[in-house]
């Protein structure tokens, strides 16, 4: 299929890109820019005019649910999704049931993407076995499978010596390690330690128990080499740290979630179960640190950290509810609310959500260049829409999001030249 | 409108009188809160009762509890003296559809057993939804339904007319 | 507060009662000077109103407490209201059912009023948010966070030895972290004006910026002690132990336990409260909690006609808005 997306403002920050010019793309690749190569004849033309053509986003961190907890929700589910908002690229966590520490997990979870055939989903298998933190899960094995990176899973490895040996193992076969910093033991709790948890009588979860596990992980890291990427963090000490460290060249990347730059502990008060989550929504200031890092690239990367759930696991008092938040849907109109706030530029922005993750895989994708392969997005930034539960396409309908406007509607989404979502055809 | 005062010093000898015919030497004063509670003062030193004056808040027994709530100022019900076997006299402002003081006739029972209750009230308007007569009476009126009496005080006592929209 | 919060009506009168923080001073008045309408109750031949004749008043623990729950049920039942009692226990055999499936179990009995006690912080908050309208629903206690009843029995206690709030003086001693009855109480004080509201506590048992809160922070009894009108000691529970909060009960004692040399550093006048059921020798010394100036037994007894004023009270606006709707 030959396809050519007219007249939009092309933002491909892997190449500096930000110019209105046509794309052309023919057999799953990009093939021009600007200029129709020759003897290109389109069988496809999509008008993007006043619309943005991006690189498809690439989401660091999303559960699809499966395999194991199929009532929440399904990669077919989950990856529609993706594609209505303009996501292509799906990372997920290897805390499924069973957990990805064999390649059979994987390649059960790749047939059932490929039959879905809506976004490119890729996995992070586990760093210890069963995620338990004790064995060395088998990491060549889920490398040579298809792993894009080995992970805690959410799990953080508290034994220091198995971490460092897991670490070591991972550096041994090139494997990019992924941990989510929040000590099991120091972070047993519901909320942000401070006033907000005080009032409400919600056992607090103190700054150290992300940051005692960060420091700890740095200075494992410090002799071993090993690339380290941590994701989701909370705090503005964390967002420090990961600082200094890049600064004396280790070579750690770091992402937040979407919603700690929306929302604070503040959001938890009326006792809202959707606005539970793990590590915790934090201060002001905490947010606003973590916009600077995003803005000043010390975060390479923004994910959604879309955890789909079923009503009844968010419908009881909140220390009875599942952490996580359905974040798929608003991941785009979120991070564009960003521009608009001031926080950072639009092309550094599609950078986070693009090349930034794609770097941090290592994988070349995330931009336009000719000869790659041709994920793409395009949204009309001034159309607005409101969240409301009707309005998602995740299974997963908790968001505290409800009844928040958000810019920008994705009107194509392509995946490898071809077109997943059409929003003329099946969209609201 | 008639003096409270002027109907007062009338229940005061109607209720001598009352008390002689029935040969009762020492009875107890109860006031309903509020209204009742200001003629039960003007009539307790009139009469000169020796026992301390009784006050009523009938708020908890209203049978529209359900439909009302609690009277947000309700005050505490006192009955100073021994109910068993006592002749009372229950005091009232106004005498309308008798659910007052079937509600106050119930919490005396609560608190004992009394010889006998006699119901005095200042202003009797008609209206009565339950079989109950006052024994003694400041003044008889005929009010249509939308008009209701009121007292005001305690100082000075003053019964207007209202009409309800 | 930012919002009308869900246990008030419209026009700010109280439906539920789920959290003393957002209420007016207005609002505790009222209760305040109901229950005193309602104290003399205990003391007459007959110990019943009518107030809530033919309703039902389910009591839902799902936490054991027996001293609440009895008083709970006095209240509701000097009341005249018919009473369930159900003790719901929350071990992992049970869990099948969600505290949802619960609710509309009991619905479905066609009560008129929740008393609840669970182990999470905002479950009455929860419970206010699902049930069907006419029905009122009363927090006995949700985790950490309120436990406004015992907080209004609290201030209906000291408010008959000591009515000026203002120049009052008052210590709260203990487990104030885990305490829900610390911080109603706190949020209570605050709004009728209380002088100075003080927690005494090792830094293990006080919360992230307590002083958020309005409160003086003392680490140390004999400083926290002087010149007070008032001693709220608190429970300490045992599992605190073995949560690495404190060493030992026998050092708690040492150093926190309310004895009567103790004492000594308050007002000659002072009054020593206990929320009960109270550790001899743990957290108080038997000699002070049966001395002359400890009124533990009359909060208990205080506690039912403060119930009953609560219930009266919620009961009453619910049905007061709901046939309001009807005309």
């Amino acid at each position: 299929m030959r396809t050519v997306i007219q007249g939009g403002r092309v933002i491909d920050p892997a190449q500096q890109t930000d110019r209105v010019a046509d794309l052309f793309i023919a057999e799953g690749r990009i093939v021009g820019l600007g200029r129709s190569p020759s003897d290109f004849t389109p069988e496809q033309v999509i008008d993007a005019h006043h619309h943005i053509v991006c690189p498809g986003l690439i989401d660091l961190c999303a559960r699809l649910r499966e395999p194991g907890q199929e009532h929440k929700a399904t990669i077919a589910s989950e990856t529609r999704a993706a594609a209505a908002r303009g996501v292509t690229t799906l990372v997920c966590p290897p805390d499924t049931d069973p957990v990805i520490d064999e390649p059979a997990v994987l390649e059960w979870i790749r047939r059932r993407a490929k039959f879905a055939g809506q976004a490119r989903v890729l996995a992070l298998g586990a760093l210890t076995y069963r995620l338990r933190g004790e064995r060395l899960a088998e990491m060549a094995a889920l490398k040579e499978a298809g792993c894009v990176g080995v992970s805690d899973g959410g799990r953080p490895v508290t034994n220091a010596r198995v971490l460092r040996r897991a670490l070591e193992y991972a550096a041994t076969f090139d494997l990019t390690v992924f941990l989510t910093p929040l000590d099991p033991e120091l972070g047993n709790g519901l909320a942000h330690e401070g006033p907000v948890a005080t009032r409400m009588g919600l056992p607090g979860i103190p700054v150290a128990a992300e940051t005692g596990m960060i420091a700890r992980d740095l200075e494992l890291i410090r002799d071993l080499g090993v690339r380290v990427h941590f994701g989701r963090l909370s705090s503005a000490r964390a967002v420090e740290l990961i600082a200094r460290a890049q600064a004396e060249g280790l070579p750690v990347t770091a992402d937040v979630a979407i919603h700690h730059l929306h929302l604070t502990d503040m959001d938890l008060t009326q006792f809202d179960s959707r606005c539970h989550v793990r590590p915790p929504l934090r201060g002001r200031r905490d947010q606003e640190v973590l916009r600077t890092g995003l803005a000043s690239g010390v975060l390479t990367a923004l994910c959604s950290d879309h955890q789909p759930h079923e009503p009844d696991a968010k419908q009881a008092p909140l220390g009875d509810t599942e952490p996580g938040i359905a974040g798929l849907d608003t991941l785009l109109g979120l991070s564009l609310r960003l521009v608009q706030d001031g926080v950072l530029p639009l092309p550094a922005l599609i950078e986070r959500l693009t090349w930034g993750p794609a770097r941090i895989l290592g994988l070349d994708s995330g931009h336009l260049g000719v000869g790659a392969r041709a994920d793409v997005c395009v949204f009309d930034p001034e159309a607005h829409w409101r969240v409301e539960p009707g309005s998602l396409n995740s299974r997963g309908q908790n968001s505290p999001f409800l009844d928040w406007e958000l810019p920008g509607r994705v009107t194509h989404t392509l995946l490898e030249g071809r077109m997943v979502y059409e929003s003329t055809r099946f969209g609201p | 409108m008639r003096d409270a005062e002027f109907l007062i010093e009338a229940m005061t000898g109607q209720l001598q009188e009352l008390l002689t015919r029935r040969g009762i030497a020492e009875p107890a004063l109860v006031g309903i809160h509020t209204g009742g509670v200001w003629i039960a003062e003007q009539l307790h030193a009139r009469l000169g009762v020796t026992a301390p004056l009784g006050r009523l808040d009938i708020s908890f027994y209203r049978d529209d509890f359900s439909r009302i709530g609690v009277n947000p100022q309700v005050r505490p019900s006192e009955l100073p003296f021994d109910v068993d076997n006592r002749h009372l006299i229950l005091i009232d402002d106004v005498l309308h559809t008798g659910r007052t003081v079937r509600a106050a006739l119930n919490e005396l029972f609560d608190y004992g057993r009394p010889a006998s209750v006699l119901l005095a009230v200042l202003v009797d308007r008609g209206g009565r939804e339950l079989p109950i007569e006052a024994n003694v009476v400041g003044a008889y009126l005929t009010l249509p339904a939308d008009q209701h009496v009121r007292l005001t005080g305690p100082d000075p006592l003053q019964l207007s007319i209202q009409i309800v929209p | 507060m930012s919002t009308t919060h869900i246990q008030l009506d419209a026009q700010g009168r109280l439906l539920h009662f789920l959290t003393i923080e957002g209420l007016t001073y207005h609002h505790l008045t009222e209760i305040l000077d109901t229950a005193e309408s309602l104290r003399g109750v205990a003391e007459r031949r007959v110990k019943k109103l009518p107030t809530l004749h033919g309703k039902t008043v389910v009591n839902l623990f799902f936490e054991a407490s027996t001293r609440t729950r009895t008083t709970f049920e006095l209240a509701a039942k000097r009341l005249s209201a018919d009473v369930l009692n159900l003790n719901i226990a929350t071990s992992s055999a049970v869990k099948g059912e969600s505290l949802l499936d619960t609710l509309r179990n009991i619905e479905a009995m066609q009560c008129d009023m929740f008393v609840m006690r669970h182990p999470q912080s905002g479950a009455a908050e929860f419970m206010a948010r699902y049930v069907k309208p006419h029905i009122a629903v009363l927090n006995a206690g949700d985790g950490r966070h309120a436990h406004p009843t015992q907080a209004m029995l609290d201030v209906f206690t000291i408010r008959r030895h000591k009515p000026d709030f203002p120049s009052l003086q008052i210590a709260i001693v203990g487990d104030i972290l885990h305490s829900r009855v610390a911080r109603s109480l706190i949020h209570a004080l605050s709004i009728l004006g209380a002088g100075e509201i003080r927690v005494i506590a090792p830094r293990t048992l006080l919360p992230a910026q307590v002083e958020d809160l309005g409160v003086r922070v003392f680490h140390h009894l004999a400083d926290g002690l002087r010149d007070v009108d008032v001693v709220v000691m608190l429970r300490l529970q045992r599992e605190r132990m073995e949560g690495a909060l404190l060493p030992s009960e026998q050092e708690f004692f040492q150093q926190y336990g309310l004895t009567e040399e103790r004492l000594a550093l308050t007002k000659a006048d002072a009054i020593v409260m206990h929320p009960g059921p109270i550790n001899r020798g743990v957290e108080i010394d038997s000699h002070v909690a049966d001395g002359p100036r400890s009124v533990i037994l009359e909060q208990v007894t205080n506690g039912i006609a403060v119930r009953m004023a609560i219930m009266s009270i919620t009961l009453g606006h619910h049905h007061a808005r709901l046939t309001g709707e009807e005309t």
